[in-house]
């Protein structure tokens, strides 16, 4: 079961990509047979694997068979020995069922969404094998397969965004994705050297068993000794940073959406962006040993949440709003691992995931509608036009914004709560931070739903008559999404944080005693309780207030306080400061390496240069054949006489 | 007054043989029809060269002497002498369509290629200076006349002349040097000369040294290295285009035999005298070789440079021959140079036989641009070019590389690391002319097809080189065995 549930994306990815070849040069009728094929191998795929994940997730969550199942010895080299394991404990188990289904109904909406493209079986494969490599990340057992997904994902991603190829801007968001992913990973690496060079292994069981007496040990970087477990796990959090944009390497995220919209719903917020929390939680014993570590976590987390939430408030492109939203509750989610509620964290990873691929989804359905269009300004008034997404859309924002009793409520709470049960001066400044954080993503949760669905309609005439609901393949998948949605953090906040959470999650989470800040969360004054949910329902009267009754204001606003409005909108200088730092110079140096280097240095003395010496040599040469006899029995006797003196010099 | 002993004939039998067979043919020629004597001649001599060539082969065991030590078979000289009989009877076979054409169709060419070939055997025996220059004059005589086979030819008769002039001259300064020697030793046996330079006082007299140069720089010009090279463009261009390819095969082959046997043998101990020479010529043969091609549009005033090129790289072998001390990396470098030069042979007798065939409207074209889109009009021929020409660039898995490789690894065990490093930049140099042909053939707009059909004869050749030439890196054996023991027979022990 497990392994099926792990592998089929990948034989229906394998398939489609066949197809992709089979259907290049058909006519239009066979064409559109393939891509049905293609679509109904990929998502029969993703069921069945989905199917199979509930069954193996029962068996192993349910009843506590926690396996190991080894498909392949990979290598064995010296001390360094790892195989192609899957891991099966409550923690995969979460992940592998989050994935699957989240999977499964991105991919029956992508049938829906992508009808009118023209490359569809390479769509479905792509969307596939990204599936394989997540839950291949999710299963992993050792730090290498774990990389192995990682990287994997991060390939499938580059690819989907960069879907439409022959569009530039796509292109460009690709390679920034990849590249500033790489950053990331340079440092994913060096935790995954760290590992291997404390523990001599990199299996998680050895080094969950060695973790607690190495926690004294110490490392020497750049001559400096440091506490070993702090240098790993804060080079295996930059890795975390990179993949879950977290503040400095969150960049490529927004540009990010310029991928298909089930791209960024299925990999830039329901699962490959939640790998770094992912990554975290499931290296919480080593994690648990570095109080610095746990800091640095804390702070990165807190700061982008309400880094990216201020972002979000002032962007005018309903996927780049949404896209701040998912870096900005990344940042809860890391918080939340920061001060030891793993369980927290990832409870918040889950629901986040339903309802954020249900807003992306949402918004894909309006982007759908209204002809491609994703600027918010030029939308407006479509809520009686397309009432089923509408509805679709609030139940998202609605647990996005942590109101009772939607999923985000209870997952948003248990946050926040966690980070105040802390006690520790950076647990409040997470709190604080995540309130006002949570004020703000309700405010822009319904700047967004005013502006796309009240008012008067700001879109041309075309665009609004052509505005109709999205199919049924497309609202199914949107219906079941909001089900999770709704009912999500209910039925599962007993198992994830309240009194069943020990017996559920087992051995997969460790948490130190010295670090009570989950059991501190159940007994925290009450306004602490409730001050999110408030905070909440405030962002949304100010966010009615302002777009709805008031709508000079925003305006007097922006006006008003310009300078800051413009910071916000140029997404707090980063990209621009990056440019400068890195983009430029490391165009200048290429630059200089192409012209000088390459062009003048290595091919004109090189190649042309040589070339030309060459012919000049050969031209030389065949100077010397003049045809006359007397001239080659001169250089005859020439030859004798240098050879003959030569000899005569040397030995004498 | 006691009379020598009769000598055994034996051991030179094949020799004998071919020296009979070379008046019963002239004699044939004579006395048979007039439009029938030459093809008659041609098809015998063939057959006698093969019988010569099945008698080397049982004649040879071993080291044996006669003549009074002045002739000496052995399994160096069978490698050598298989080589030259070999390349002798598939340029008979190759050459009879260009005499015919050019009405020059006599059955003396076939006798002068035999009698030649007679003259590279006695060199490749030869034990003695005398016999030495013996039969070096009778193949060299042989060839002025060859050369100017074609006497309505100006062309051809001034290659003969230019040949013969030359050649007179490097066999003064050759026999110059021998006498030196003799001067200078008091003998003129190769054996005792080896014994001589062995015993205790190596005190080399300077006149000993000199009469090496000479001898070097004689033997310098059969190979054509350079400086000694003059001569080869031009007469190679000048003379018929069968002569051409008998002139860069047979003769080069033989001579680098007498070289190897002269070098390795009597002067053996003196490598250190003489190696400085090789490596010079070596050198200055491999670029010359490689940077004159590079303007050359005649087809065979370019091969005749490439030959050049290629005596230089078999030249490496020699100068690790020279490299006193370890036997067995100086057996490594006469190994080396005789794979290279089976090696050549094969790939130069495709090459001119691809040339041999650029005719159109029945006469001879030579210019490179004649190949033009060749791969269109007679994409097997082209093919076969393309093989001979990859080959000879040195790029594998061909015949070529493995000629090459032996070479430069064995100067690499000798530590001669400058010879190597030239040999490998030149070879890059060289492999410029030789891709131009295949580009030409392959990427220039076609030209005029060629004269068809080919002849069954040059068929066969084209298809025997080309099949060595492809495959031999699968089936090396025989080759390295034989190279094997032939150097083995020249360092004993």
């Amino acid at each position: 079961m497990y392994v099926s549930a792990v592998f089929l994306p990948l034989i229906g990815s394998f398939i489609a990509g066949i197809l992709v070849f089979i259907g290049a040069n058909t006519e239009p009728e066979k064409k559109k047979n393939i891509d049905q094929m293609a679509q109904m191998v990929t998502v029969g795929a993703m069921l069945l694997s989905a199917v199979a994940a509930t069954i193996a997730f029962i068996d192993v969550v349910v009843y506590g068979n926690t396996v190991v199942i080894k498909v392949w010895t990979w290598v064995e080299s010296g001390s360094l020995k790892f195989s192609w394991e899957l891991r099966g404990d409550t923690l995969s188990l979460i992940m592998l069922l989050m994935v699957t289904w989240v999977g499964s109904m991105i991919h029956i909406y992508s049938i829906g969404y992508m009808s009118h493209d023209n490359s569809i079986p390479r769509f479905m494969s792509y969307l596939s094998l990204f599936t394989f490599f997540m839950l291949m990340l999710v299963t992993s057992n050792n730090l290498i397969q774990l990389f192995f997904g990682w990287e994997g994902v991060g390939l499938a991603s580059y690819l989907l965004i960069g879907f439409w190829y022959n569009r530039p801007s796509a292109c460009a968001a690709a390679i920034k994705a990849f590249v500033v992913n790489r950053v990331g990973d340079f440092g994913f690496v060096l935790g995954i050297f760290a590992t291997f060079l404390l523990f001599d292994t990199i299996n998680f069981d050895a080094i969950f068993g060695l973790a607690e007496g190495k926690s004294n040990a110490v490392i020497t970087v750049f001559g400096g000794e440091f506490h070993a477990l702090t240098v790993i796990c804060l080079l295996l959090f930059v890795g975390a940073m990179g993949k879950s944009a977290q503040l400095g390497l969150h960049t490529w995220l927004p540009d990010a959406m310029e991928g298909p919209t089930p791209v960024s719903a299925l990999i830039h917020a329901a699962t490959m962006v939640t790998a770094g929390v992912f990554m975290v939680a499931r290296l919480s014993p080593l994690f648990e040993y570095s109080d610095t570590a746990l800091t640095v976590v804390i702070l990165v987390g807190a700061s982008t949440a309400i880094f990216a939430a201020t972002i979000a408030c002032v962007q005018n492109d309903i996927k780049r709003v949404i896209a701040y939203s998912t870096c900005s509750q990344l940042g809860y989610m890391f918080f939340a691992l920061g001060v030891s509620a793993y369980s927290a964290g990832m409870f918040h990873l889950i629901t986040h995931a339903f309802f954020k691929a249900l807003l992306f989804l949402g918004a894909g359905s309006v982007i759908h509608a209204m002809s491609d269009e994703q600027d918010m300004r030029k939308m407006g008034g479509l809520y009686k036009l397309i009432p089923v997404t509408y509805v679709l859309m609030w139940v998202g924002s609605l647990a996005l914004a942590g109101i009772w009793p939607f999923s985000g409520f209870y997952s948003k709470d248990i946050v926040l709560e966690a980070a105040w049960g802390a006690h520790t001066g950076i647990g409040y400044y997470a709190f604080w931070m995540g309130i006002v954080a949570a004020f703000l993503t309700a405010f822009y949760s319904w700047r967004l739903l005013i502006l796309t669905f009240h008012g008067e309609s700001r879109a041309d005439e075309i665009t609004f008559a052509h505005v109709h609901e999205s199919p049924k393949v497309m609202i199914l998948p949107l219906v079941f999404l909001a089900i999770g949605a709704l009912f999500v953090g209910i039925l599962s906040f007993n198992f994830f944080v309240g009194d069943q959470a020990a017996e559920f999650w087992g051995n997969s989470i460790l948490i130190l005693s010295s670090h009570p800040a989950l059991e501190n969360a159940h007994h925290v004054p009450i306004w602490v309780k409730y001050l999110p949910l408030f905070v909440g329902v405030a962002g949304i009267a100010l966010a009615y207030l302002m777009y709805m009754f008031a709508p000079e204001l925003p305006g007097a606003l922006a006006n008003g306080f310009h300078r800051t409005h413009h910071f916000l909108v140029r997404k707090w200088y980063f990209d621009e400061i990056y440019d400068r730092l890195f983009v430029k110079p490391a165009f200048a140096l290429g630059y200089g390496f192409w012209k000088s280097g390459d062009g003048a240095l290595i091919d004109g003395v090189g190649p042309d240069g040589i070339a030309a010496t060459t012919l000049n040599i050969a031209r030389r040469a065949g100077a010397l054949q003049s045809g006359y006899l007397y001239h080659y029995a001169f250089a005859m006797l020439l030859g004798i006489a240098g050879l003959t003196t030569w000899f005569l010099v040397t030995m004498s | 007054m006691s009379l020598a002993p009769f000598p055994a004939l034996l051991p030179a039998l094949p020799e004998i043989f071919l020296a009979i067979a070379a008046m019963i043919l002239l004699m044939i020629g004579v006395y048979s029809r007039q439009e029938q004597s030459a093809r008659i001649v041609s098809y015998a001599s063939i057959v006698v060269l093969i019988i010569t060539l099945i008698l080397v082969g049982i004649i040879t065991d071993g080291r044996t002497l006669t003549f009074g030590g002045a002739f000496v078979s052995d399994t160096f000289g069978l490698f050598i002498k298989t080589l030259v009989l070999i390349a002798s009877s598939a340029t008979i076979l190759i050459s009879r369509d260009y005499l015919i054409m050019h009405g020059i169709n006599r059955f003396e060419f076939p006798v002068l290629i035999v009698l030649a070939t007679l003259g590279m055997l006695m060199m490749v025996s030869a034990n003695d200076l005398i016999s030495l220059y013996l039969g070096l004059e009778l193949q060299s005589l042989s060839l002025y006349v060859m050369a100017a086979f074609q006497r309505d030819s100006t062309r051809s008769a001034e290659a003969g002349l230019k040949y013969f002039v030359l050649g007179a001259l490097a066999s003064g300064l050759l026999l110059y040097g021998l006498t030196l020697v003799y001067g200078f030793s008091g003998t003129t046996n190769f054996d005792s000369l080896t014994k001589l330079f062995t015993s205790e006082h190596v005190d080399v007299p300077i006149g000993i040294t000199i009469g090496i140069v000479f001898i070097v720089s004689g033997l310098a010009f059969k190979v054509s290295a350079v400086p000694f090279h003059m001569w080869t463009p031009d007469v190679y261009e000048g003379a018929p285009t069968p002569v051409t390819a008998f002139f860069a095969i047979a003769p080069k082959i033989a001579a680098m035999g007498l070289f190897i046997r002269i070098m390795t043998g009597p002067f053996g101990q003196l490598a250190g005298e003489w190696q400085q020479i090789i490596i010079f010529i070596s050198i200055a043969s491999m670029i010359l070789g490689a940077f004159a091609a590079i303007n050359q549009r005649n087809i065979k005033r370019l091969m005749a440079y490439s030959s050049i090129g290629h005596m230089g790289y078999a030249l490496i072998g020699m100068a690790v021959a020279g490299q006193l001390g370890d036997t067995a990396t100086r057996a490594d470098g006469i190994y080396g140079m005789l794979i290279y030069l089976a090696i050549y042979l094969f790939m130069n007798l495709g090459t001119f036989t691809c040339i041999l065939l650029m005719k159109r409207n029945s006469r001879m074209v030579e210019n490179i641009e004649d190949l033009a889109g060749l791969s269109k009009t007679n994409p097997a021929m082209a093919a076969a070019l393309t093989i001979f020409m990859f080959s000879m660039a040195g790029i594998p898995p061909l015949a070529g590389f493995v000629g090459k490789l032996y070479i430069f690894q064995s100067a690499i065990r000798a530590e001669l690391f400058g010879l190597a490093i030239i040999g490998v930049l030149a070879s890059v140099v060289g492999a410029f002319y030789y891709l131009r042909i295949v580009k030409v053939m392959y990427f220039d707009k076609p030209e005029e097809e060629f004269d068809q059909p080919v002849s069954l004869e040059m068929n066969g050749v084209i298809i025997v080189t080309g099949a060595v030439t492809l495959f031999l890196i699968l089936f090396p054996g025989p080759l390295l065995m034989g190279a094997a023991a032939a150097s083995a027979a020249l360092f004993p022990g």
